[in-house]
């Protein structure tokens, strides 16, 4: 006779980490660090973004623990965030500065300096390619020196951009100006004054409600890829209240700036470069009646804004999606309901709390067992 | 690239944030206090909220008791207690009485605390008001006004269905005549222990980013109607087949060999405790 779930407790775990680092290295092969990173761009972008943690070394490190498993990668990421101080908050990141390498517009064909598709998949053939099972280094090498030479050619040929910037004067591909920036020229997008706040950090404080929208921003960014997606996509189905197209999708390197550590900086002039990172960053024009002051309506655009690490398109336009549903919140729909897409989008918390379930729940059990033997002997007793 | 784990795992600033949050609980009875909840190295639900509060508090002279579901070596207990004494490299006990802090899942201990010890439940869903209002905003307000029809029409409705009330575990209960709060799912046979309990007991939701507390000698009453009182899990006429306990809580057990259900102390060290003090010291003989 044993007694049930006491005893053993410490040799059962140690155990089961014996067993399942046995499975990652059972067949005598692991992956490197550096492989991951080099090889598998989107998980660690995908990676990173859920864990609004931007290293690309950490989040190789994590999937490569993680056995390639997202919401067990983000777990470790965001645990190990949990131990480090908040030193410095960077300066605004204007994305009119991003160094462009994809930015497309659903809405107006002939956008200043062209749509320019970048890497992509989206023109891709879904055809399993079979040519790289067995991929050889020299080959690889060979393309890649040939596309690389392509490319100082085309430069060399006068070109001092990768990317035709025609109509942009001397701009630069640095600069290409924000497609809504048209619309609001014409007076077709409501107009709002800069807000100055200075953003909440739900990761300092709580999120309590109703939330700013900084808050739903920074939930809506960290918010697990397929849940934001799948949110995003209930709306424009049916469950919602939304037509969007995309004002413009950019992805890109933004360069992140912050002030003195000790003194406050006020001339933008003085801060210091710390570094780049790659953000996708979504615009989402969606129509809005207003109603002017003499009682008129009209429609204008206003904006569904998405940005997220790394190159993450569909999460973002999703994003985008969202965030507008939340600022126009509608009671007959649940995507528009600040709780429940804020509480409910955070791998860490719905993964944690689905598991959660895996353990034991013998006490309560017990209790629950008590109760529905005595309702029972109670309906027994009606009978007689 | 190797980085080390500092004490007690967070960084000075956010132990100092929790132990704000946690300050404020206590001078507000039952009162949930938001915090940033960070993420832990456990899972969210698996005792994240009281692994914070447990690393905010802890000194290197602390001495530490984590049960699960009443038992110490229940793996989740056990896997709490290896990162406790990981990171911050503290004693750790079996015997309620040697613990400066418990920390436990699902129950208080059978024996009493005294006060200079300090229990911190983990809670898996801080707010008593959930099942009848979804929205934080809502509940909040509703605390804010101590509007708790609610609450008891839940019991109400309880009774009118079944003849007497049906929750099990989490029964709520009324703190220093203001705040209704969940007890976290321990028993209702636990509940009583909070009232006017000596020790001070810390309640951590991680996920749901909320700490409470009870402070050292606070009314704590379970709500009921005078007509339809409060009552805990009835183990009448059974007693734990070691050590003989009654009046304790019980878990139920199925002899494989002939099918006889049979009962032992859930508070598994509390249950040593007792046959050590019976001189039954052949533990060894009923253990597995």
């Amino acid at each position: 006779m044993t007694y049930v779930a006491v005893k053993g407790g410490t040799e059962a775990i140690e155990e089961s980490i014996r067993r399942i680092k046995y499975e990652r290295i059972k067949h005598g092969k692991t992956i490197g660090v550096d492989e991951i990173q080099c090889g598998m761009r989107s998980l660690v972008d995908q990676v990173m973004s859920e864990s609004s943690l931007y290293s690309e070394v950490l989040a190789a490190l994590s999937i490569k623990q993680a056995e390639g498993n997202p919401e067990e990668a983000v777990f470790l990421m965001r645990a190990y965030r949990s131990t480090l101080p908040r030193n410095h908050y960077s300066r605004t990141v204007d994305t009119e500065n991003m160094n462009i390498m994809r930015r497309i517009s659903a809405s107006f064909k002939d956008i200043p300096g062209g749509q320019i598709l970048g890497p992509t998949v989206d023109y891709t053939h879904r055809l399993l390619d079979f040519d790289l099972m067995d991929e050889s280094m020299d080959e690889v090498n060979t393309w890649k020196m040939d596309y690389e030479s392509e490319m100082m050619q085309y430069l060399k040929n006068g070109n001092n951009s990768l990317v035709d910037h025609q109509g942009l004067g001397d701009r630069g591909i640095a600069r290409l100006p924000k497609v809504i920036d048209y619309l609001r020229k014409e007076e077709l997008m409501i107009d709002f004054a800069d807000d100055d706040h200075e953003p909440d950090d739900v990761t300092r404080r709580s999120l309590e409600f109703p939330s700013s929208r900084s808050q739903r921003l920074q939930i809506l960014t960290r918010g697990q890829t397929g849940t934001v997606t799948a949110l995003g996509y209930a709306i424009i189905r049916g469950y919602g209240a939304l037509h969007p197209t995309v004002g413009e999708l950019r992805i890109g390197e933004v360069p992140i700036h912050v002030g003195h550590p000790l003194e406050e900086t006020i001339d933008e002039e003085d801060t210091y470069y710390i570094g780049d990172i790659c953000i996708t960053e979504a615009e989402m024009l969606i129509p809005q009646t207003i109603e002017l002051p003499d009682g008129n309506k009209e429609i204008q655009f206003s904006i569904g804004y998405g940005a997220c690490y790394g190159q993450n398109e569909t999460k973002t336009i999703a994003m985008g999606i969202l965030d507008h549903a939340l600022e126009y919140s509608n009671p007959h729909y649940p995507t528009h309901d600040e709780e429940f897409v804020l509480y409910h989008i955070d791998s860490v918390e719905a993964t944690g709390f689905i598991s959660h379930l895996k353990m034991p729940h013998y006490v309560t059990f017990q209790s629950e067992l008590e109760r529905m033997r005595k309702t029972k002997t109670k309906e027994k007793g009606n009978d007689a | 690239m190797k980085i080390h784990y500092q004490f007690a795992f967070f960084d000075e600033g956010s132990k100092r944030e929790i132990r704000r949050a946690t300050l404020k609980s206590i001078a507000i009875p039952g009162y949930q206090v938001p915090f940033a909840s960070r993420e832990m190295p456990i899972g969210r639900g698996w005792g994240t909220g009281g692994l914070q509060l447990t690393l905010s508090l802890v000194g290197r002279k602390d001495v530490i008791k984590v049960i699960d579901q009443g038992s110490d070596e229940s793996v989740n207990a056990v896997n709490i207690k290896k990162l406790i004494v990981k990171t911050t490299g503290i004693s750790t006990t079996d015997q309620t009485s040697q613990a400066t802090i418990i920390q436990s899942r699902h129950r208080i201990p059978e024996v009493a605390l005294n006060d200079s010890q300090i229990l911190v439940l983990q809670v898996p869903a801080p707010e008593p008001l959930r099942r009848y209002e979804r929205s934080e905003f809502e509940t909040k307000k509703l605390h804010a006004d101590k509007e708790y029809s609610g609450a008891w029409l839940i019991l109400f409705e309880q009774i009118m269905k079944f003849g007497h009330t049906s929750t099990g575990a989490d029964h709520p209960v009324l703190v220093y005549d203001r705040y209704v709060m969940a007890p976290s799912p321990i028993p209702r046979f636990d509940n009583p222990k909070m009232l006017y309990s000596e020790a001070l007991i810390l309640l951590g939701a991680g996920r749901e980013k909320k700490v409470y507390a009870v402070p050292p000698f606070t009314k704590v009453m379970s709500l009921d109607f005078e007509d339809f009182p409060f009552s805990v899990e009835s183990f009448k006429g059974k007693s734990c087949k070691l050590c003989n306990a009654k009046d304790v809580y019980l878990d139920e057990l199925v002899n494989e060999a002939n099918d006889e259900t049979y009962y032992q102390c859930n508070d598994t060290s509390y249950c040593l405790g007792r046959l050590n003090a019976q001189g039954l010291n052949e533990v060894s003989q009923h253990g597995g």
